[in-house]
């Protein structure tokens, strides 16, 4: 199973992300260190705010390649919240800002009107069903978990890739189809907090310390 | 459809849970990690801190409390009372807390709001309102448990905050407060129709009709319970299923 690294770099809910694998089962390292992270069994890529206050940690930190070195390794990564939209090309969120660009496509904000034309509240802030949007969720972060199982989610914008063979879940939010989960090869990315997601989220994380 | 959410709201006065009525008379309930992790095991959606004297006596006692619940509970975890810097609020995140409910510290000083959510995220800023009816309508928002006046008007509040970047609104009645008799929807919906960031109804539950009334009627899009748990007249499925029952999209737990 190896070590889990945490790349701890000032956004994100790094000590529940760390309770909640280590409950799942694993060990866990927080780490800002370049090599610690390129060289990591598994890494976790956490991050709450603004998108662009996140990018410019990773940015300050000289974690960018580190973290794309890892994903070419082929080893088992997860991208939380703004850790999974900084998975995408660029970001609209107050500017334009650039991503890891492992997934192409771009992160936008959600609608403030539902398909009806009503308003409602924005951030999207709840628990979410999701849809499958693979053939199988088999071998992947979701393999134990079903689609009646709800999660956490807390965001105002949302990625949205071009291709669709990397959406692994989507999540609907009054009538509109919101991305909830993407993955290319090892890499997958979600929306929601597993970490907060109750024994759904703790099941995500055993198997991704199983991966 | 808008997923609803079922909070609990444990108000403490460490290293004791706490209940009042208006938000005073105080009565010590225990211990709030045990409750805490029993609605966790029931499956409540969140779990709201509200530390009831740290802002009157100046310290902050939450910051242990918070810790030891995000342990071993695993759902979002709001900490609040006393919060008067950024921080203060960096410290509550630290220790495993994903949101900070400002108060006092947000009327005295309303840029901490914006410095917040520009450091920390709008995501993590709720600002909780102490509102209390005025004689002459509307209403006027209070600081430290309900003991002070502001002149604020709630509604003019609101939005300011909104503007400055709160991400929601932790919105408690003085007047309905441990009363048992339902919130106040004409202040749930006044508020909601003014502001686009979700609005939790606080004070007064008393039934899962009026939890469906704040929702339906008042346009909230999450219920604190307090006293109603606390004091074991209802249990976390038992409002879970009535509100589906009614209609409403809650989380399979």
């Amino acid at each position: 199973m190896g070590t889990t690294v945490i790349v701890d770099y000032g956004s994100g809910n790094v000590f529940s992300v760390a309770r909640a694998l280590e409950t799942a089962g694993a060990s866990v390292l927080l780490s800002d260190a370049p090599d610690t992270i390129a060289n990591a069994d598994r890494l976790v890529l956490p991050g709450v705010g603004a998108f662009g206050a996140a990018w410019n940690l990773l940015v300050e930190k000289n974690l960018v390649e580190p973290i794309r070195k890892f994903i070419g390794t082929e080893r088992p990564f997860l991208g939380i919240c703004v850790g999974m939209q900084m998975m995408m090309q660029r970001s609209e969120e107050f500017g334009d800002h650039p991503g890891l660009g492992i997934i192409e496509g771009v992160v936008k904000r959600i609608s403030g009107t539902r398909a009806d034309g009503e308003p409602h509240p924005v951030p999207r802030v709840g628990w979410y069903t999701m849809t499958r949007r693979q053939a199988s969720w088999s071998g992947t972060l979701f393999e134990n978990i079903d689609e009646s199982g709800a999660v956490y989610f807390v965001h105002s914008f949302a990625a949205q890739p071009s291709d669709s063979r990397n959406v692994l879940a989507d999540s609907e939010y009054n009538g509109a189809s919101i991305t909830a989960a993407v993955i290319r090869d090892n890499a997958v990315g979600v929306q929601f907090h597993p970490e907060k997601s109750g024994p759904v989220g703790l099941r995500m994380m055993e198997k991704f310390i199983s991966l | 459809m808008t997923s609803v959410r079922i909070i609990a709201r444990l108000d403490v006065k460490a290293p004791y849970l706490i209940k009042g009525v208006h938000l005073e008379g105080l009565r010590k309930l225990g211990d709030p990690q045990t409750f805490a992790e029993k609605y966790y095991n029931d499956g409540i959606d969140e779990i709201i801190y509200i530390d009831s004297v740290a802002s009157l006596y100046e310290r902050n006692t939450i910051v242990d409390i918070v810790r030891h619940t995000a342990e071993n509970v695993f759902i979002p975890i709001t900490a609040g009372g006393g919060v008067r810097s950024v921080d203060d609020a960096r410290e509550l995140l630290r220790v495993g807390a994903d949101k900070i409910a400002i108060c006092t510290a947000a009327l005295k000083t309303p840029s901490l709001i914006s410095e917040i959510a520009s450091t920390l995220g709008s995501q993590c800023m709720v600002l909780s309102v102490q509102a209390k009816s005025r004689a002459d309508g509307g209403w006027e928002a209070y600081c430290d448990q309900g003991r002070e006046h502001t002149g604020r008007d709630v509604l003019e509040w609101v939005r300011e905050a909104e503007q400055l970047g709160a991400g929601e609104i932790l919105l408690t009645s003085i007047d309905q407060e441990g009363t048992y008799r339902g919130f106040d929807l004409d202040l749930l919906r006044a508020v909601s129709s003014r502001v686009s960031i979700p609005v939790i109804a606080s004070g007064g539950m008393g039934s899962v009709d009026h939890a469906g009334a704040a929702i339906s009627a008042g346009g909230a899009t999450a219920v604190a319970v307090a006293g109603f748990l606390h004091y074991e007249k209802s249990s976390v499925p038992e409002i879970r299923d009535g509100l589906r029952d009614l209609g409403h999209q809650v989380r399979v737990a």
